[in-house]
Protein backbone atom coordinates (compact mmCIF):
# COMPACT_ATOMS: atom_id res chain seq x y z
CA UNK A 1 0.00 0.00 0.00
CA UNK A 2 2.80 2.37 0.98
CA UNK A 3 4.75 1.57 -2.21
CA UNK A 4 1.69 2.23 -4.33
CA UNK A 5 1.18 5.60 -2.72
CA UNK A 6 4.82 6.56 -3.26
CA UNK A 7 4.66 5.63 -6.91
CA UNK A 8 1.56 7.75 -7.25
CA UNK A 9 3.23 10.75 -5.70
CA UNK A 10 6.50 10.43 -7.62
CA UNK A 11 5.08 11.11 -11.04
CA UNK A 12 7.29 11.82 -13.99
CA UNK A 13 8.00 15.53 -13.78
CA UNK A 14 9.22 15.80 -17.37
CA UNK A 15 6.01 16.89 -19.04
CA UNK A 16 7.60 18.31 -22.17
CA UNK A 17 6.49 15.38 -24.36
CA UNK A 18 2.92 15.41 -23.13
CA UNK A 19 0.46 15.44 -24.80
CA UNK A 20 1.70 13.87 -28.00
CA UNK A 21 2.13 16.15 -30.99
CA UNK A 22 1.08 15.56 -34.56
CA UNK A 23 3.36 16.12 -37.57
CA UNK A 24 2.53 19.89 -37.61
CA UNK A 25 3.51 20.33 -33.94
CA UNK A 26 -0.06 20.67 -32.67
CA UNK A 27 -1.07 18.72 -29.55
CA UNK A 28 -3.30 15.69 -30.12
CA UNK A 29 -6.24 16.39 -27.87
CA UNK A 30 -9.17 14.03 -27.77
CA UNK A 31 -11.81 15.51 -25.48
CA UNK A 32 -13.82 12.26 -25.69
CA UNK A 33 -10.97 10.43 -23.93
CA UNK A 34 -11.89 12.29 -20.72
CA UNK A 35 -8.22 13.08 -20.12
CA UNK A 36 -8.78 16.72 -21.07
CA UNK A 37 -11.31 19.41 -20.24
CA UNK A 38 -11.86 22.89 -21.62
CA UNK A 39 -11.87 25.77 -19.16
CA UNK A 40 -12.57 29.37 -20.12
CA UNK A 41 -10.83 32.08 -18.17
CA UNK A 42 -12.82 35.22 -18.83
CA UNK A 43 -14.26 37.18 -20.53
CA UNK A 44 -15.31 38.73 -17.23
CA UNK A 45 -13.14 41.59 -16.02
CA UNK A 46 -10.48 40.07 -13.79
CA UNK A 47 -9.47 43.38 -12.20
CA UNK A 48 -6.16 44.49 -13.62
CA UNK A 49 -6.19 43.49 -17.27
CA UNK A 50 -9.58 43.97 -18.95
CA UNK A 51 -12.08 41.81 -20.75
CA UNK A 52 -10.35 39.00 -22.58
CA UNK A 53 -10.80 35.28 -22.51
CA UNK A 54 -8.43 32.38 -22.62
CA UNK A 55 -9.68 29.06 -23.92
CA UNK A 56 -7.60 26.63 -21.91
CA UNK A 57 -7.40 22.88 -22.44
CA UNK A 58 -6.50 21.27 -19.16
CA UNK A 59 -5.14 17.86 -18.28
CA UNK A 60 -5.26 17.47 -14.51
CA UNK A 61 -4.16 20.93 -13.38
CA UNK A 62 -1.80 21.44 -16.30
CA UNK A 63 -2.54 23.62 -19.31
CA UNK A 64 -1.88 21.70 -22.53
CA UNK A 65 -3.29 24.15 -25.03
CA UNK A 66 -4.31 27.80 -24.90
CA UNK A 67 -6.06 30.18 -27.27
CA UNK A 68 -6.60 33.90 -26.73
CA UNK A 69 -10.00 35.30 -27.66
CA UNK A 70 -10.43 39.04 -27.87
CA UNK A 71 -13.23 41.24 -29.20
CA UNK A 72 -15.18 41.97 -26.03
CA UNK A 73 -13.97 45.59 -26.00
CA UNK A 74 -13.98 46.26 -29.73
CA UNK A 75 -15.36 49.73 -30.40
CA UNK A 76 -14.03 50.26 -33.91
CA UNK A 77 -11.77 53.21 -33.06
CA UNK A 78 -9.61 52.85 -36.14
CA UNK A 79 -12.71 52.97 -38.33
CA UNK A 80 -14.00 56.00 -36.42
CA UNK A 81 -10.70 57.84 -37.01
CA UNK A 82 -11.20 57.62 -40.77
CA UNK A 83 -14.46 59.58 -40.47
CA UNK A 84 -13.16 62.22 -38.07
CA UNK A 85 -10.89 65.23 -38.35
CA UNK A 86 -7.57 65.02 -36.55
CA UNK A 87 -8.74 67.10 -33.63
CA UNK A 88 -11.88 64.97 -33.31
CA UNK A 89 -9.67 61.86 -33.07
CA UNK A 90 -7.96 63.39 -30.05
CA UNK A 91 -10.72 62.73 -27.45
CA UNK A 92 -11.48 59.36 -29.12
CA UNK A 93 -8.00 57.86 -29.26
CA UNK A 94 -7.42 57.99 -25.50
CA UNK A 95 -10.11 55.36 -24.98
CA UNK A 96 -7.89 52.79 -26.68
CA UNK A 97 -6.05 52.11 -23.44
CA UNK A 98 -7.87 52.89 -20.24
CA UNK A 99 -5.06 52.53 -17.67
CA UNK A 100 -2.59 54.71 -19.57
CA UNK A 101 -4.45 56.99 -22.02
CA UNK A 102 -1.75 59.66 -22.26
CA UNK A 103 0.46 57.59 -24.57
CA UNK A 104 -2.38 57.63 -27.14
CA UNK A 105 -2.74 61.40 -26.90
CA UNK A 106 0.98 61.84 -27.24
CA UNK A 107 1.32 59.56 -30.29
CA UNK A 108 -1.59 61.23 -32.09
CA UNK A 109 -0.22 64.68 -31.32
CA UNK A 110 3.33 63.86 -32.41
CA UNK A 111 2.20 62.04 -35.55
CA UNK A 112 0.01 64.98 -36.56
CA UNK A 113 2.79 67.46 -35.83
CA UNK A 114 5.35 65.43 -37.81
CA UNK A 115 3.07 65.14 -40.84
CA UNK A 116 1.87 68.75 -40.52
CA UNK A 117 5.34 70.23 -39.89
CA UNK A 118 4.65 71.84 -36.51
CA UNK A 119 7.35 72.49 -33.90
CA UNK A 120 6.17 72.41 -30.30
CA UNK A 121 7.43 74.98 -27.70
CA UNK A 122 9.88 73.75 -25.06
CA UNK A 123 7.60 74.35 -22.07
CA UNK A 124 4.94 72.18 -23.70
CA UNK A 125 7.51 69.42 -24.21
CA UNK A 126 8.44 69.46 -20.52
CA UNK A 127 4.75 69.37 -19.55
CA UNK A 128 4.20 66.45 -21.91
CA UNK A 129 7.04 64.60 -20.21
CA UNK A 130 5.53 65.36 -16.83
CA UNK A 131 2.12 63.99 -17.90
CA UNK A 132 3.64 60.87 -19.47
CA UNK A 133 5.72 60.07 -16.38
CA UNK A 134 2.79 60.71 -14.05
CA UNK A 135 0.72 58.33 -16.18
CA UNK A 136 3.45 55.70 -15.97
CA UNK A 137 3.64 56.15 -12.21
CA UNK A 138 -0.09 55.66 -11.65
CA UNK A 139 -0.07 52.51 -13.80
CA UNK A 140 2.91 51.03 -12.00
CA UNK A 141 1.40 51.82 -8.60
CA UNK A 142 -1.51 49.62 -9.59
CA UNK A 143 0.39 47.03 -11.56
CA UNK A 144 3.30 46.24 -9.24
CA UNK A 145 1.21 45.21 -6.22
CA UNK A 146 -1.45 43.92 -8.65
CA UNK A 147 0.99 41.20 -9.65
CA UNK A 148 0.84 39.85 -6.09
CA UNK A 149 -2.95 40.23 -6.20
CA UNK A 150 -3.12 37.53 -8.86
CA UNK A 151 -1.83 35.09 -6.26
CA UNK A 152 -4.21 36.06 -3.53
CA UNK A 153 -1.98 38.66 -1.86
CA UNK A 154 -4.57 41.38 -2.20
CA UNK A 155 -3.33 43.74 0.50
CA UNK A 156 -0.61 45.35 -1.62
CA UNK A 157 -3.14 46.05 -4.37
CA UNK A 158 -5.40 47.84 -1.91
CA UNK A 159 -2.52 49.99 -0.69
CA UNK A 160 -1.43 50.67 -4.27
CA UNK A 161 -4.88 52.00 -5.14
CA UNK A 162 -4.58 54.65 -2.45
CA UNK A 163 -1.24 55.92 -3.78
CA UNK A 164 -2.59 55.83 -7.33
CA UNK A 165 -5.45 58.04 -6.21
CA UNK A 166 -2.92 60.64 -5.02
CA UNK A 167 -1.50 60.85 -8.55
CA UNK A 168 -5.01 60.94 -10.01
CA UNK A 169 -5.70 63.94 -7.75
CA UNK A 170 -2.69 65.68 -9.27
CA UNK A 171 -3.95 64.79 -12.75
CA UNK A 172 -7.30 66.32 -11.87
CA UNK A 173 -5.52 69.48 -10.80
CA UNK A 174 -3.35 69.63 -13.93
CA UNK A 175 -5.87 68.58 -16.57
CA UNK A 176 -9.36 68.50 -15.05
CA UNK A 177 -9.72 64.75 -15.62
CA UNK A 178 -8.80 61.79 -13.43
CA UNK A 179 -8.65 58.87 -15.87
CA UNK A 180 -8.91 60.46 -19.33
CA UNK A 181 -6.90 63.64 -19.36
CA UNK A 182 -7.15 65.04 -22.91
CA UNK A 183 -4.12 67.17 -22.10
CA UNK A 184 -1.57 66.58 -24.87
CA UNK A 185 -3.16 67.85 -28.08
CA UNK A 186 -1.65 68.50 -31.52
CA UNK A 187 0.44 71.66 -31.20
CA UNK A 188 1.17 71.56 -27.47
CA UNK A 189 -0.65 71.01 -24.18
CA UNK A 190 -3.81 72.49 -22.70
CA UNK A 191 -2.43 74.36 -19.70
CA UNK A 192 0.44 75.23 -17.39
CA UNK A 193 0.93 73.76 -13.92
CA UNK A 194 -1.40 75.32 -11.32
CA UNK A 195 0.18 77.22 -8.44
CA UNK A 196 1.59 74.96 -5.73
CA UNK A 197 1.22 71.87 -7.94
CA UNK A 198 4.88 70.92 -7.82
CA UNK A 199 4.99 71.05 -4.00
CA UNK A 200 1.95 68.80 -3.73
CA UNK A 201 3.37 66.37 -6.30
CA UNK A 202 6.72 66.23 -4.48
CA UNK A 203 4.85 65.52 -1.23
CA UNK A 204 3.07 62.62 -2.97
CA UNK A 205 6.36 61.28 -4.31
CA UNK A 206 7.79 61.21 -0.76
CA UNK A 207 4.79 59.16 0.35
CA UNK A 208 5.27 56.81 -2.61
CA UNK A 209 8.91 56.25 -1.56
CA UNK A 210 7.56 54.92 1.73
CA UNK A 211 5.09 52.73 -0.13
CA UNK A 212 7.87 51.16 -2.23
CA UNK A 213 9.69 50.25 1.00
CA UNK A 214 6.45 48.73 2.28
CA UNK A 215 5.85 46.55 -0.77
CA UNK A 216 9.44 45.36 -0.56
CA UNK A 217 8.66 43.97 2.87
CA UNK A 218 5.15 42.82 2.04
CA UNK A 219 5.71 41.17 -1.34
CA UNK A 220 9.42 40.79 -2.08
CA UNK A 221 10.05 39.14 1.28
CA UNK A 222 7.02 36.89 0.96
CA UNK A 223 8.07 33.23 0.65
CA UNK A 224 4.84 32.17 -1.07
CA UNK A 225 5.15 34.90 -3.68
CA UNK A 226 8.78 34.03 -4.40
CA UNK A 227 8.12 30.33 -4.58
CA UNK A 228 5.28 30.78 -7.02
CA UNK A 229 6.91 33.35 -9.31
CA UNK A 230 10.56 32.32 -9.55
CA UNK A 231 10.88 30.08 -12.62
CA UNK A 232 7.24 30.57 -13.63
CA UNK A 233 6.40 31.86 -17.11
CA UNK A 234 9.97 31.68 -18.43
CA UNK A 235 10.51 33.44 -21.78
CA UNK A 236 13.57 32.17 -23.70
CA UNK A 237 15.90 34.84 -25.08
CA UNK A 238 15.32 33.96 -28.71
CA UNK A 239 11.62 34.74 -28.37
CA UNK A 240 12.25 38.44 -27.78
CA UNK A 241 12.99 39.40 -31.39
CA UNK A 242 11.05 36.54 -32.92
CA UNK A 243 7.82 37.71 -31.30
CA UNK A 244 8.53 41.45 -31.14
CA UNK A 245 8.54 41.50 -27.32
CA UNK A 246 9.17 44.98 -25.90
CA UNK A 247 9.41 46.97 -22.69
CA UNK A 248 9.74 45.43 -19.23
CA UNK A 249 9.18 41.92 -20.60
CA UNK A 250 12.17 42.27 -22.94
CA UNK A 251 14.23 43.99 -20.24
CA UNK A 252 13.51 41.12 -17.83
CA UNK A 253 15.12 38.82 -20.42
CA UNK A 254 18.30 40.91 -20.35
CA UNK A 255 17.62 43.03 -23.44
CA UNK A 256 18.31 46.76 -23.28
CA UNK A 257 15.09 48.02 -24.83
CA UNK A 258 13.58 51.31 -23.77
CA UNK A 259 12.20 53.80 -26.29
CA UNK A 260 13.15 56.70 -23.99
CA UNK A 261 16.83 55.72 -24.26
CA UNK A 262 16.92 54.20 -27.76
CA UNK A 263 14.93 56.84 -29.65
CA UNK A 264 15.07 59.83 -27.27
CA UNK A 265 12.00 62.01 -27.64
CA UNK A 266 10.97 65.19 -25.77
CA UNK A 267 13.83 65.96 -23.33
CA UNK A 268 14.53 62.44 -22.08
CA UNK A 269 18.15 62.82 -23.23
CA UNK A 270 18.59 65.54 -20.58
CA UNK A 271 17.50 63.23 -17.75
CA UNK A 272 19.71 60.84 -15.87
CA UNK A 273 18.38 57.27 -15.87
CA UNK A 274 19.37 53.83 -17.07
CA UNK A 275 17.82 50.65 -18.41
CA UNK A 276 16.31 48.47 -15.69
CA UNK A 277 17.46 44.98 -16.53
CA UNK A 278 17.03 41.48 -15.14
CA UNK A 279 18.28 38.19 -16.58
CA UNK A 280 15.97 35.47 -15.32
CA UNK A 281 13.02 36.27 -17.62
CA UNK A 282 10.40 34.75 -15.34
CA UNK A 283 7.39 36.32 -13.59
CA UNK A 284 9.56 37.39 -10.64
CA UNK A 285 12.13 39.06 -12.92
CA UNK A 286 9.42 41.00 -14.75
CA UNK A 287 7.97 42.05 -11.41
CA UNK A 288 11.40 43.15 -10.24
CA UNK A 289 11.98 45.19 -13.43
CA UNK A 290 8.64 46.95 -12.92
CA UNK A 291 9.52 47.69 -9.32
CA UNK A 292 12.78 49.26 -10.56
CA UNK A 293 10.75 51.18 -13.16
CA UNK A 294 8.62 52.52 -10.33
CA UNK A 295 11.71 53.83 -8.52
CA UNK A 296 13.06 55.29 -11.80
CA UNK A 297 9.74 57.03 -12.57
CA UNK A 298 9.62 58.68 -9.15
CA UNK A 299 13.20 59.84 -9.69
CA UNK A 300 12.45 61.11 -13.21
CA UNK A 301 9.48 63.12 -11.95
CA UNK A 302 11.73 64.81 -9.39
CA UNK A 303 14.29 65.57 -12.12
CA UNK A 304 11.58 66.96 -14.43
CA UNK A 305 10.19 69.22 -11.70
CA UNK A 306 13.70 70.48 -10.92
CA UNK A 307 14.55 71.28 -14.54
CA UNK A 308 11.33 72.37 -16.23
CA UNK A 309 10.43 76.01 -16.89
CA UNK A 310 7.33 77.28 -15.08
CA UNK A 311 6.25 79.75 -17.77
CA UNK A 312 6.39 80.08 -21.54
CA UNK A 313 4.41 79.21 -24.62
CA UNK A 314 2.52 75.95 -24.40
CA UNK A 315 0.87 75.92 -27.84
CA UNK A 316 2.37 76.27 -31.27
CA UNK A 317 0.42 78.21 -33.85
CA UNK A 318 -1.54 75.70 -35.90
CA UNK A 319 -4.01 76.22 -38.72
CA UNK A 320 -7.70 76.20 -37.73
CA UNK A 321 -7.98 72.65 -36.42
CA UNK A 322 -11.38 72.11 -38.03
CA UNK A 323 -10.02 72.87 -41.50
CA UNK A 324 -6.44 71.65 -41.05
CA UNK A 325 -5.38 69.72 -44.14
CA UNK A 326 -2.42 67.54 -43.22
CA UNK A 327 0.04 67.06 -46.15
CA UNK A 328 0.22 63.62 -47.73
CA UNK A 329 2.64 61.35 -45.91
CA UNK A 330 3.25 58.42 -43.62
CA UNK A 331 5.01 58.03 -40.32
CA UNK A 332 5.46 55.60 -37.46
CA UNK A 333 5.72 57.23 -34.03
CA UNK A 334 6.54 55.44 -30.82
CA UNK A 335 6.57 56.12 -27.10
CA UNK A 336 7.62 54.02 -24.09
CA UNK A 337 4.49 53.10 -22.17
CA UNK A 338 4.54 51.25 -18.86
CA UNK A 339 4.03 48.02 -20.82
CA UNK A 340 6.55 48.61 -23.62
CA UNK A 341 6.77 50.22 -27.02
CA UNK A 342 3.51 51.86 -28.00
CA UNK A 343 3.32 53.03 -31.60
CA UNK A 344 0.98 54.70 -34.07
CA UNK A 345 1.31 54.17 -37.80
CA UNK A 346 -0.32 57.20 -39.42
CA UNK A 347 -1.11 57.72 -43.09
CA UNK A 348 -2.40 61.02 -44.41
CA UNK A 349 -3.87 61.47 -47.89
CA UNK A 350 -3.69 65.26 -47.86
CA UNK A 351 -7.20 65.90 -46.56
CA UNK A 352 -8.59 66.97 -43.16
CA UNK A 353 -9.27 63.33 -42.30
CA UNK A 354 -6.62 60.72 -41.50
CA UNK A 355 -6.49 57.93 -44.06
CA UNK A 356 -5.35 55.39 -41.51
CA UNK A 357 -4.23 55.41 -37.90
CA UNK A 358 -3.12 52.00 -36.73
CA UNK A 359 -2.09 51.30 -33.16
CA UNK A 360 0.60 48.80 -32.29
CA UNK A 361 0.45 48.12 -28.57
CA UNK A 362 2.74 45.75 -26.69
CA UNK A 363 -0.19 43.50 -25.75
CA UNK A 364 -0.77 42.72 -29.41
CA UNK A 365 2.06 40.22 -29.31
CA UNK A 366 2.43 39.69 -25.56
CA UNK A 367 -1.16 38.61 -24.94
CA UNK A 368 -1.80 36.72 -28.16
CA UNK A 369 1.22 35.02 -29.75
CA UNK A 370 3.44 34.92 -26.64
CA UNK A 371 0.80 34.13 -24.01
CA UNK A 372 -0.67 31.26 -26.04
CA UNK A 373 2.73 29.57 -26.18
CA UNK A 374 3.83 30.52 -22.69
CA UNK A 375 0.84 28.97 -20.94
CA UNK A 376 1.41 25.50 -22.36
CA UNK A 377 2.67 23.15 -19.61
CA UNK A 378 2.02 25.70 -16.89
CA UNK A 379 -0.20 25.13 -13.89
CA UNK A 380 -3.75 26.45 -14.14
CA UNK A 381 -3.31 28.44 -10.93
CA UNK A 382 -0.39 30.35 -12.50
CA UNK A 383 -2.33 31.46 -15.58
CA UNK A 384 -3.45 34.81 -14.20
CA UNK A 385 0.01 35.55 -12.77
CA UNK A 386 1.64 34.93 -16.16
CA UNK A 387 -1.02 36.97 -17.93
CA UNK A 388 -0.55 39.96 -15.63
CA UNK A 389 3.25 39.68 -15.77
CA UNK A 390 3.01 40.30 -19.54
CA UNK A 391 1.00 43.47 -18.77
CA UNK A 392 -1.98 42.45 -20.84
CA UNK A 393 -4.28 45.29 -21.94
CA UNK A 394 -6.98 43.90 -24.30
CA UNK A 395 -8.36 47.23 -25.62
CA UNK A 396 -5.10 47.88 -27.43
CA UNK A 397 -5.34 44.49 -29.18
CA UNK A 398 -8.76 45.05 -30.67
CA UNK A 399 -9.09 48.88 -30.89
CA UNK B 1 21.27 53.67 -44.51
CA UNK B 2 22.31 55.02 -47.94
CA UNK B 3 24.40 51.96 -48.77
CA UNK B 4 21.55 49.72 -47.76
CA UNK B 5 19.06 51.58 -49.93
CA UNK B 6 21.42 51.35 -52.93
CA UNK B 7 21.75 47.63 -52.32
CA UNK B 8 17.97 47.21 -52.07
CA UNK B 9 17.48 49.18 -55.29
CA UNK B 10 19.87 46.83 -57.09
CA UNK B 11 18.57 43.60 -55.59
CA UNK B 12 14.83 44.18 -55.19
CA UNK B 13 14.14 47.21 -57.41
CA UNK B 14 12.69 49.24 -54.54
CA UNK B 15 11.30 52.65 -55.53
CA UNK B 16 9.67 55.78 -54.06
CA UNK B 17 12.34 55.99 -51.37
CA UNK B 18 11.53 58.82 -48.95
CA UNK B 19 12.91 59.92 -45.60
CA UNK B 20 9.93 59.92 -43.26
CA UNK B 21 12.07 61.34 -40.45
CA UNK B 22 15.47 60.74 -38.88
CA UNK B 23 16.31 57.01 -39.02
CA UNK B 24 13.01 56.11 -40.71
CA UNK B 25 12.75 55.39 -44.43
CA UNK B 26 9.69 54.64 -46.55
CA UNK B 27 10.05 52.53 -49.66
CA UNK B 28 7.82 50.70 -52.11
CA UNK B 29 8.44 47.26 -53.55
CA UNK B 30 6.55 44.82 -55.77
CA UNK B 31 4.28 42.60 -53.66
CA UNK B 32 5.88 39.37 -54.94
CA UNK B 33 9.30 40.51 -53.67
CA UNK B 34 8.20 41.32 -50.09
CA UNK B 35 9.03 37.94 -48.44
CA UNK B 36 12.49 37.81 -50.07
CA UNK B 37 13.19 41.44 -49.11
CA UNK B 38 12.08 40.96 -45.51
CA UNK B 39 14.04 37.74 -45.22
CA UNK B 40 17.18 39.49 -46.56
CA UNK B 41 16.74 42.40 -44.15
CA UNK B 42 16.23 40.06 -41.22
CA UNK B 43 19.09 37.66 -41.93
CA UNK B 44 21.77 39.98 -43.30
CA UNK B 45 21.00 43.60 -42.43
CA UNK B 46 20.00 43.42 -38.76
CA UNK B 47 16.32 44.31 -39.19
CA UNK B 48 15.35 41.48 -36.87
CA UNK B 49 12.22 42.96 -35.29
CA UNK B 50 8.88 43.08 -37.09
CA UNK B 51 7.11 46.04 -35.52
CA UNK B 52 3.81 45.67 -37.33
CA UNK B 53 1.97 44.83 -40.50
CA UNK B 54 -0.69 47.34 -41.45
CA UNK B 55 -3.06 47.83 -44.32
CA UNK B 56 -4.55 50.88 -46.05
CA UNK B 57 -7.48 50.83 -48.46
CA UNK B 58 -6.93 53.09 -51.52
CA UNK B 59 -10.36 52.49 -52.99
CA UNK B 60 -10.03 55.29 -55.55
CA UNK B 61 -7.19 53.48 -57.35
CA UNK B 62 -8.57 50.00 -56.60
CA UNK B 63 -5.62 48.92 -54.46
CA UNK B 64 -4.74 47.84 -50.97
CA UNK B 65 -1.47 48.99 -49.46
CA UNK B 66 0.30 46.60 -47.10
CA UNK B 67 2.93 48.22 -44.88
CA UNK B 68 5.58 46.15 -43.14
CA UNK B 69 7.47 48.10 -40.48
CA UNK B 70 10.78 46.50 -39.52
CA UNK B 71 13.29 47.73 -37.00
CA UNK B 72 17.00 47.31 -36.44
CA UNK B 73 17.32 47.44 -32.62
CA UNK B 74 21.12 47.82 -32.70
CA UNK B 75 21.45 50.69 -35.19
CA UNK B 76 18.00 52.08 -34.22
CA UNK B 77 16.70 52.30 -37.78
CA UNK B 78 13.19 51.75 -39.12
CA UNK B 79 12.06 50.76 -42.59
CA UNK B 80 8.46 51.06 -43.72
CA UNK B 81 8.07 48.73 -46.68
CA UNK B 82 4.96 49.30 -48.77
CA UNK B 83 3.47 46.93 -51.30
CA UNK B 84 0.31 47.44 -53.34
CA UNK B 85 -2.08 44.65 -54.28
CA UNK B 86 -5.25 44.63 -56.29
CA UNK B 87 -8.50 45.12 -54.41
CA UNK B 88 -10.24 42.57 -56.62
CA UNK B 89 -7.81 39.74 -56.02
CA UNK B 90 -6.91 40.59 -52.45
CA UNK B 91 -4.26 38.02 -51.66
CA UNK B 92 -0.71 38.32 -50.38
CA UNK B 93 2.15 35.92 -49.66
CA UNK B 94 2.33 35.08 -45.95
CA UNK B 95 5.46 35.85 -43.94
CA UNK B 96 4.51 33.76 -40.88
CA UNK B 97 7.67 31.68 -41.21
CA UNK B 98 9.86 34.75 -40.58
CA UNK B 99 8.33 36.07 -37.34
CA UNK B 100 6.16 34.38 -34.71
CA UNK B 101 3.64 37.19 -34.41
CA UNK B 102 3.23 37.87 -38.14
CA UNK B 103 0.35 35.39 -38.33
CA UNK B 104 -1.64 37.43 -35.75
CA UNK B 105 -1.35 40.60 -37.87
CA UNK B 106 -2.30 38.63 -40.98
CA UNK B 107 -5.28 37.06 -39.26
CA UNK B 108 -6.57 40.49 -38.27
CA UNK B 109 -6.00 41.95 -41.76
CA UNK B 110 -7.87 39.00 -43.29
CA UNK B 111 -10.83 39.72 -41.07
CA UNK B 112 -10.81 43.52 -41.30
CA UNK B 113 -9.88 43.98 -44.99
CA UNK B 114 -10.58 40.58 -46.50
CA UNK B 115 -6.98 40.20 -47.72
CA UNK B 116 -6.10 36.52 -47.81
CA UNK B 117 -2.75 35.12 -46.70
CA UNK B 118 -2.80 31.50 -47.92
CA UNK B 119 -0.98 29.14 -45.55
CA UNK B 120 -0.84 31.50 -42.57
CA UNK B 121 -1.74 29.64 -39.35
CA UNK B 122 -5.35 30.12 -38.16
CA UNK B 123 -5.87 32.84 -40.77
CA UNK B 124 -9.51 31.84 -41.28
CA UNK B 125 -10.38 31.84 -37.58
CA UNK B 126 -12.27 34.94 -36.43
CA UNK B 127 -10.05 37.40 -34.55
CA UNK B 128 -12.56 39.88 -33.12
CA UNK B 129 -15.79 39.35 -34.98
CA UNK B 130 -17.64 36.11 -34.43
CA UNK B 131 -19.96 35.06 -37.23
CA UNK B 132 -19.35 38.15 -39.41
CA UNK B 133 -20.70 37.64 -42.93
CA UNK B 134 -20.86 41.24 -44.22
CA UNK B 135 -18.22 43.24 -46.12
CA UNK B 136 -14.94 43.28 -44.14
CA UNK B 137 -15.50 46.29 -41.85
CA UNK B 138 -12.29 48.27 -42.40
CA UNK B 139 -12.83 48.49 -46.16
CA UNK B 140 -13.73 52.02 -47.24
CA UNK B 141 -16.90 50.84 -48.97
CA UNK B 142 -18.32 49.35 -45.77
CA UNK B 143 -21.04 51.76 -44.68
CA UNK B 144 -21.03 51.75 -40.88
CA UNK B 145 -24.15 53.92 -40.57
CA UNK B 146 -26.20 51.77 -42.93
CA UNK B 147 -25.02 48.61 -41.18
CA UNK B 148 -25.91 49.86 -37.72
CA UNK B 149 -29.30 51.15 -38.89
CA UNK B 150 -30.13 47.83 -40.51
CA UNK B 151 -28.81 45.75 -37.64
CA UNK B 152 -29.84 47.70 -34.57
CA UNK B 153 -32.74 49.99 -35.55
CA UNK B 154 -35.64 50.05 -35.35
CA UNK B 155 -36.03 47.51 -32.58
CA UNK B 156 -39.55 46.34 -31.91
CA UNK B 157 -41.17 48.34 -29.11
CA UNK B 158 -38.75 51.24 -29.51
CA UNK B 159 -39.88 54.68 -30.59
CA UNK B 160 -38.02 57.94 -30.82
CA UNK B 161 -39.38 61.37 -29.93
CA UNK B 162 -38.25 64.93 -30.10
CA UNK B 163 -37.08 65.52 -26.49
CA UNK B 164 -38.52 69.07 -26.17
CA UNK B 165 -41.93 68.14 -27.52
CA UNK B 166 -42.08 64.91 -25.60
CA UNK B 167 -41.34 66.57 -22.24
CA UNK B 168 -43.81 69.34 -22.96
CA UNK B 169 -46.49 66.77 -23.75
CA UNK B 170 -45.78 64.86 -20.54
CA UNK B 171 -45.30 67.74 -18.15
CA UNK B 172 -47.68 70.39 -19.51
CA UNK B 173 -50.27 68.54 -21.59
CA UNK B 174 -52.76 71.38 -21.43
CA UNK B 175 -50.40 74.10 -22.57
CA UNK B 176 -50.61 75.11 -26.20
Amino acid sequence: MKNNLTSLLNWNTNRSNYPEMDADGNPIIDLESQKFIKVWQGPNHPGVTGNMSLELTISGDEVVDSKTHVGYLHRGFEKLFERRKYIQCFPTCIRMCVPEPDTNEYNLAVGTEELGGIEVPDTAKWLRMLALEMARLQVLLRMVPGQAGTMGLGLGSQWGMYYRELILDRFEELTGGRIYHMYILPGGVRGLMPEGFDKRLLGNLDKIDGFIADIDKLIFSNAVFKKRTIGTGFIPNDWVDHYGITGPVARAAGYKRDVRKDYPYLFYDQLDFDYNIAQESDVFARFEVRRQDLVTTVDLLRQILAKMPRTGDIRATTPNVLHWKIPKGETYVRVESSRGEYGFYMVSDGTEYPRRINLRGPSYTHAVSVLEKLLVNSNISDVSAIMVSLATCPPEIER
Amino acid sequence: MENLINKLQDMFAVKDVQDSKKNQILLTVKASKVPALLSFLKEFEGFKVLVMISSVDWIEIGKFQLSYIVNDPDKKNDLIIRAFISRKEASMISIHSLWGHASTFQREIKEMYGIDFPGSPRVDEPFLLEGWDDTPPMRRDFDTKKYSEETFFPRPGRESNDPAEYMKKRLYPDEK
